[in-house]
């Protein structure tokens, strides 16, 4: 599935902390319905880029952003209703934030703000979401305990049902698997491709074998600029147009 | 060479004498406390074991400790007065100390910040002789202009200054303990779209509840044990009050008014000690279930 329509449009995004340049002017589109992959060493704008997208770059004091950002076509610099934004996407951070609720009230978070209020709504909600995130049958018998009290990966996993549970059309996954085993990792990554039939996801991740494995397309950063931007099959083959990804992907980069 | 010969002798002697001045700095706590319990506690005891009555002084509002024909000790009316004040001065600095917590940990622009906390640290450093001095004069006139009363020292008076007393502190500590919810937390709920108003109230104010908490509380307890502001702004009439307006008389009052009068050791001078106690044991049962409401909070 290649060339769909563009659900985010990225021309000449620059951001700054100050003095320092984060992003240098990128340009890309991301597709509807697409994986797409960011990957590139510490230091590169990765996380700086997902943090534009659903404008949460603004609570960073001395960050600045130029360019155009679009998602649905619209321009996120002014949009009216930064919530409606938010609740389009999805966030998942490299550790996981549980907030200071229940496992319910963590993943019932969000509907609730949005305004639903129907218990049986809320629990069918809560449920599906815990499922996608192959985290109900851990929990199912535990919903009433601090999200706090689960181990680090389940920690993770009750993220991605929280980040799921508004329903986003987009879902961004910062280094997901930071703090998870392999095989939890495995199992996200089949639940991933699930949701990418009706979504759009965009995956960062340090580990090149994981954007090989789920991501259509994928995009090499390199200190705030695109390296090179093409088809997982082509970014991930022993002749990628740049010499460094090859060397990057392959671990033989410095 | 072994590991214990590394260590120079010196060196582990010093580290001795640390421990144990930490550990008496520690210990010397418990001591105190129940130090003070003691001496308080002994000089009322001989009355309290030999003739107290224990129903005159909970239920009777007949205070006349040096009446010649027959002496009274009744508490009733000392004891509303300390929950009325106490009780109006929080239900006025709770929501503005917590409201102006609120908004200097998440909505102030940093440099008003930095000099609005300095201001109210200011305002938690002014005696409480001067406060009493500004119930006296100004909260006097002003509430005998504006609410035509009879009297202007009253349980509003006295009320607004134990108020303006214990905001600092609410501010202060309810600041703090909102300072102290990780940053994620704001980031997390804010990218699930929710609004700055739901996530203060959703997220971070249960994420504080337990420094909030310990905010009110040591607002309560200062309200609680004040005297000479109450003394000055209550109006010292010993009565049950049927309004705001009306003038009180409070147990730590009656202690700082009465204690130089009453000749030492006599039954008068141990009932103001028995008063003591009561106080203590008001503090101290405010604390245990504040204590006890943190820890049911942690089990969850």
């Amino acid at each position: 599935m290649v060339a769909g329509k563009s659900k985010i449009s990225v021309q000449d995004l620059r951001v700054t902390y100050g003095h320092k340049a984060a992003l240098k002017g990128i340009s890309f589109d991301i597709y509807e319905n697409d994986v797409f992959a960011i990957i590139g060493p510490a230091q590169s704008g990765k996380s700086t880029l997902l943090s534009v997208l659903n404008r949460t770059l603004e609570f960073t004091a001395d960050a600045r952003y130029r360019g155009i950002v679009k998602v649905d076509g619209d321009d996120i610099r002014h949009l009216h209703n930064v919530y409606a934004l938010r609740r389009k996407i999805g966030m998942v951070a490299p550790l996981p934030v549980g907030l200071p609720l229940t496992i319910y009230d963590n993943v019932a978070f969000a509907p609730r703000m949005a305004g639903i209020r129907t218990r049986d709504e809320l629990d069918h909600r809560v449920e599906q979401c815990l499922r996608q995130a192959a985290l109900w049958d851990e929990v199912k018998d535990r919903l009433n305990t601090l999200g706090t009290r689960l181990s680090g990966g389940q920690q993770q996993r009750l993220t991605i049902a929280r980040a799921l549970s508004h329903q986003p059309e987009i879902l961004c996954l910062d280094e997901f698997s930071i703090a998870i085993d392999p095989v939890t990792t495995m199992r996200i990554e089949e639940v991933l491709k699930d949701l990418s039939q009706h979504m759009t996801i965009i995956l960062v991740t340090n580990l090149v074998q994981q954007a090989r494995r789920l991501a259509n397309r994928t995009m090499f950063l390199f200190n705030g600029e695109i390296v090179e931007l093409d088809h997982s099959d082509v970014i991930f083959s022993d002749h990628p147009a740049q010499h460094k990804t090859y060397e990057y992907v392959n671990g033989i980069f410095g | 060479m072994r590991l214990r010969e590394l260590v120079n002798s010196k060196e582990l002697l010093k580290e001795w004498m640390i421990e144990k001045l930490i550990w008496i700095c520690g210990i010397s706590a418990i001591f105190f406390v129940f130090g003070i319990f003691f001496f308080v506690f002994r000089e009322g005891a001989d009355y309290l074991l030999r003739g107290f009555k224990v129903t005159e002084f909970f239920t009777s509002i007949e205070w006349y400790p040096t009446s010649r024909t027959q002496v009274r000790y009744g508490a009733l009316a000392l004891i509303t007065g300390t929950f009325s004040v106490t009780l109006l001065a929080m239900f006025i600095a709770v929501p503005f100390g917590l409201g102006a917590a609120v908004f200097i940990s998440e909505f102030c622009p940093p440099r008003l910040r930095e000099s609005l906390k300095v201001i109210i640290e200011l305002l938690a450093a002014i005696p409480s002789v001067v406060w009493g001095f500004i119930g006296l004069t100004i909260m006097n006139s002003l509430i005998l202009n504006l609410f035509s009363a009879p009297i202007g020292l009253n349980v509003l008076n006295g009320g607004i200054i134990l108020a303006l007393m214990s905001v600092p502190i609410i501010v202060s500590i309810g600041e703090d303990a909102l300072k102290a919810v990780p940053d994620s937390y704001r980031e997390a709920s804010l990218a699930l779209g929710c609004t700055r108003w739901q996530m203060i109230f959703r997220v971070l104010v249960p994420a504080a509840r337990n420094g909030l908490l310990a905010a009110v509380l040591l607002g309560v307890g200062r309200a609680v044990g004040e005297t000479m502001a109450v003394l000055m702004a209550t109006g010292h009439s010993i009565r049950i009050p049927g309004g705001v307006l009306e003038p009180v008389r409070t147990l730590t009052a009656t202690i700082a008014a009465e204690l130089g009068e009453a000749p030492v050791h006599s039954d008068h001078y141990q009932v103001l000690f028995i008063i003591g106690i009561l106080l203590f044991s008001i503090t101290f049962v405010v604390n245990l279930t504040a204590d006890l409401v943190v820890r049911g909070i942690r089990r969850k």
